[in-house]
């Protein structure tokens, strides 16, 4: 299989950031909006050197929902950030109605989505923005694995027109794409061939798939890793094409079962191409406080969960 | 004919439009599309500077953003007899397969319309925002929204209150139509609002008031002073006193008809008392 390298942990929220950056310097109709957390989202450089195309909207995510509405009225292409708690399900219905409703050319980008921000606790985590976000009529979702995936996600939304959930986290993890990867929304990507069993993940459990095809090899169990950066939609080709050659499949996502990549991943197959299926996610279930690695140990996000559901899969063949 | 004889004129079509839209499909809201019949006949033919035709991003004209969004009967006729559409869609008003919903949205590609409203609050952030871009684009044009006083009980508003003084957003004049009925009874009953203009201005805003919302001159005097006092650091707001169901005389005085349409004998006596005057679609 092909093996990919860690070229040195960083987190996706610097590579938002970064992505903005390179927006802010290339692209005149990108304005950014933060509602009170300009550090945790990375984005100093870009407010730096674009002081007018920035607006602070405070501790108010849901006038900012509905001012990034009003900005793409005379093309602008607004960024609206915070915590993925907060710029999703608590203004849920700003965002479907002044938003996906109406059509808005609105870029959602939340960061310390999932468990892995860790010690703040499940009021700050959530599992659940994945499942509300996909929901909407015309909203893409989007949640790449890692540092370079994620800012080249960040410049690849901005030429989409269209109402846009871009997903990251706060952790440092393993940054392993090529750094010069164009991004295709939609596109999911083939990371590592394989005969047995199809892992399909999202986020930051791209890394924890490929760990886990690796340790299946020294097994005798060939694992096909396919990365699943565009959750909608969904790249219903490159997992039925996967499924038909491996006849099982694990999804993996840090989110709920419910709502998640792998409930859009069992109605494709359901539809077109009934096939076992293991869900590492999380099981409708709140977090808590710990480190990440605690965290993702705990309730079944790592590597090893991938591999204990690859081997009850393939026992369901 | 004087301008204010021909858009008074217009007012009493209106009604009737409001009137025959919300009968014929049995539901919609006449109180508060009535009350506010003065306010969107003004702004379209005497106070905003519109191009023609219409498209998305209005670069080069005046805005308007109808927060609360139920009174869509008034709206739909006074674009409908602005030209945005063809008056007899209005025969269409909340049918399947219609651009006129119940509440307006861009979903359709309904021309006059910018942003889904019906859902409470919304609107004033969605002005700043348009306001915001008006500004970056270098823009001089004026952004207005409307408000109802009951909706002023959605916490947003208040967010979008502080950041518009906050940001000096001083081209946006958004009105509050101070009719003070709500669905469940009146607003000082339901949730009290108190000293609307007040509390504006204690968040930073210019404010006027316009005492008498459904006398027309009065609101061309009053949107004309607000248009006067932007660009000076401060967003405007005007708190408009209107009457809920003014020109039909059962439907003032009371909040019973914020939701409820006419019967046959009810639309006959509201129709008499406001004649055909430019000509029912």
């Amino acid at each position: 299989m092909t093996k990919y390298t860690d070229q040195g942990k960083q987190d996706t929220r610097s590579g938002f950031g970064a992505g903005m950056t390179e927006l802010g310097r290339t692209n005149p109709n990108v304005v950014a909006l933060c509602a009170d957390l300009i550090g945790s989202l990375k984005i100093e450089t870009f407010i730096e050197e674009n002081p007018k195309r920035f607006f602070q909207v405070g501790i108010a995510e849901a006038n900012m929902m509905g001012i990034a509405a009003g900005l793409t009225i005379g093309g602008k292409i607004p960024f609206a950030s915070s915590f993925a708690n907060f710029a999703t399900g608590r203004v849920y219905d700003q965002i479907r109605q002044s938003i996906a409703y109406s059509d808005k050319n609105v870029k959602i980008c939340a960061s310390h989505a999932g468990l892995t921000l860790g010690e703040d606790g499940a009021t700050h985590q959530i599992l659940e923005d994945i499942g509300l976000m996909k929901m909407l009529p015309g909203m893409t979702v989007i949640n790449p694995c890692d540092y370079n995936q994620t800012k080249a996600a960040t410049i690849a939304i901005a030429e989409h027109h269209g109402p846009v959930y871009l997903r990251f986290g706060r952790p440092k993890v393993a940054n392993f794409t090529p750094v010069d990867q164009t991004f295709e929304i939609g596109k999911a990507l083939m990371l590592s061939e394989g005969t047995d069993v199809t892992i399909l993940a999202t986020g930051h459990l791209v890394w924890q798939a490929l760990l886990a095809a690796e340790n299946l090899e020294n097994q005798g169990i060939s694992a096909e890793v396919i990365n699943i950066h565009t959750i909608k939609p969904l790249d219903d080709k490159a997992i039925l094409d996967s499924v038909k050659k491996t006849g099982c499949v694990v999804t993996a996502e840090e989110h709920n079962y419910l709502g998640g990549l792998g409930e859009s991943v069992a109605r494709v197959l359901a539809t077109h191409h009934p096939t076992p299926q293991e869900f590492v996610a999380t099981q409708d279930t709140f977090g808590e406080s710990g480190t990440p690695d605690q965290l993702m140990e705990k309730y079944g996000l790592n590597n090893k969960a991938i591999e204990a559901a690859v081997l009850k899969v393939l026992k369901r063949k | 004919m004087p301008k204010t004889e021909e858009l008074q004129d217009l007012v009493v079509q209106v009604r009737r439009d409001i009137l025959r839209m919300v009968h014929k499909v049995n539901s919609g809201h006449p109180g508060g599309s009535l009350g506010c019949t003065e306010f969107f006949v003004a702004l379209y033919n005497e106070i905003m500077d519109l191009k023609d035709g219409f498209d998305m991003d209005g670069i080069g004209e005046d805005l308007f953003f109808l927060s609360n969004g139920h009174i869509s009967p008034v709206f739909y006729s006074v674009l409908a007899r602005k030209g945005y559409f063809p008056v007899e869609e209005l025969n269409t008003f909340r049918l399947i397969d219609s651009r006129l919903q119940g509440h307006p949205t861009t979903h359709e590609g309904l021309p006059g319309i910018r942003v889904a409203s019906g859902s409470l609050g919304q609107g004033m952030s969605v002005a700043i925002g348009a306001a915001l871009a008006k500004k970056l684009n270098g823009d001089d044009h004026l952004v207005f929204s409307l408000h109802g006083d009951g909706e002023l009980q959605e916490g947003q508003n208040w967010e979008a209150i502080m950041f518009a003084a906050g940001n000096k957003v001083d081209n946006l004049i958004a009105t509050v139509d101070r009719n003070g009925q709500q669905i469940d009874g009146g607003t000082e009953d339901v949730l009290p609002l108190g000293d609307v203009a007040e509390k504006f201005k204690v968040f930073g805003w210019d404010v006027l008031e316009i005492e008498n919302g459904n006398d027309l001159k009065q609101v061309i005097a009053g949107l004309n002073e607000a248009k006067s006092r932007t660009g000076k650091g401060k967003p405007v707001c005007v708190v408009m006193t209107t009457e809920m169901g003014n020109g039909v005389d059962f439907m003032m005085h009371t909040h019973a008809w914020h939701g409820k349409a006419p019967s046959d004998e009810q639309l006959a006596i509201a129709l008499e008392q406001n004649p055909e005057t430019l000509g029912d679609y």
